[in-house]
């Protein structure tokens, strides 16, 4: 599935139609919700825990530039460039936007993991976070 | 003159040329203020670092960046293609033209170019491996006004 079209289907998830292609603005609730009806399954926080604090075989996790428990400042592992918290309770301008979610979903999992997430797997992650208060 | 008259001179003579070489590179710096930087060229290239001023490296050194995203320097940095021809255009236009950035640095990495390498020889080499330094293209952990563009000597702080 290319990006453009993985972003098309979180859209259509979140708005059923309603909404044009393009309006990305969204809540982490509505992006969780997005993935998780792309996956069939509920969400699961503490398998998105899971996933954030371990290694995936490769050389980081997503604790290595975010944290352990990302309601802090993080720092990028190999540039060292600060990080503002990604748990939306800490930063509201996080899980807001559909496409800047998929991009760094694609990216990031790609450093960690050497493929894609699921939608499963993005569902969990963002529920972890939203439990982070 | 006595050898201790001549000694002070050359070493006024170095100081001079010193400062001279830094009123220089701060001249340099002024042509890449903050403020012009492309807005796209920010919010995508500095989310993982510095925004590099873009004449601190040539034209073909960009190009092979941009054309190399999902593998630079060890992450994927992927972007879609519209956004990587619209930093292209405008890195095209904005890199570096003047003698000392005229050449492609290896692996197109500013930190290896001769002119960095030079500007900073006074540096200990300790010092760059300090834990809140970690790597020489974390500009900002000594250059404060880095974000804005700003390289002059006068606000490096180097972390102790």
């Amino acid at each position: 599935m290319t990006h453009s079209c993985l972003v098309r289907h979180v859209c259509a998830a979140l708005f059923a139609g309603a909404i044009p292609i393009g309006a990305h603005a969204a809540t982490p609730a509505d992006l969780q919700a997005a993935y998780g009806a792309l996956s069939g399954t509920a969400a699961a926080p503490d398998r998105g825990q899971q996933l954030f604090t371990s290694r995936h075989g490769r050389e980081w996790s997503c604790s290595s530039c975010h944290g352990a428990l990302p309601t802090q400042t993080g720092k990028h592992a190999s540039t060292g460039k600060p990080i503002a918290a990604l748990a939306p309770a800490f930063n509201p301008e996080r899980f807001v936007d559909a496409a800047k979610t998929e991009k760094w979903f694609r990216r990031n999992c790609n450093d960690v993991m050497g493929r894609e997430c699921s939608a499963a797997e993005k569902a969990d992650v963002i529920a972890w976070l939203r439990t982070l208060k | 003159m006595n050898r201790r008259a001549l000694f002070h001179r050359r070493s006024w003579v170095a100081v001079l040329s010193l400062v001279a070489s830094h009123a220089a590179f701060a001249g340099d710096d002024q042509r890449t203020p903050g403020a012009t930087l492309l807005p796209k060229y920010k919010q995508e290239c500095a989310a993982c670092h510095v925004a590099f001023p873009p004449g601190m490296l040539p034209a073909y050194s960009w190009r092979r960046l941009l054309d190399n995203l999902p593998h630079h320097y060890g992450t994927d940095a992927s972007l879609e293609a519209t956004t990587v021809n619209e930093l292209a255009s405008w890195l095209s236009a904005n890199s570096g033209t003047y003698k000392r950035v005229r050449e492609a640095p290896p692996e197109d990495r500013i930190t290896r170019s001769a002119w960095f390498i030079r500007k900073h020889d006074e540096v200990a080499g300790a010092a760059w491996k300090r834990p809140a330094v970690k790597s020489a293209a974390n500009c900002a952990a000594c250059h404060t006004q880095a974000d804005q563009g700003d390289f002059n000597e006068h606000t490096v702080r180097i972390p102790r």
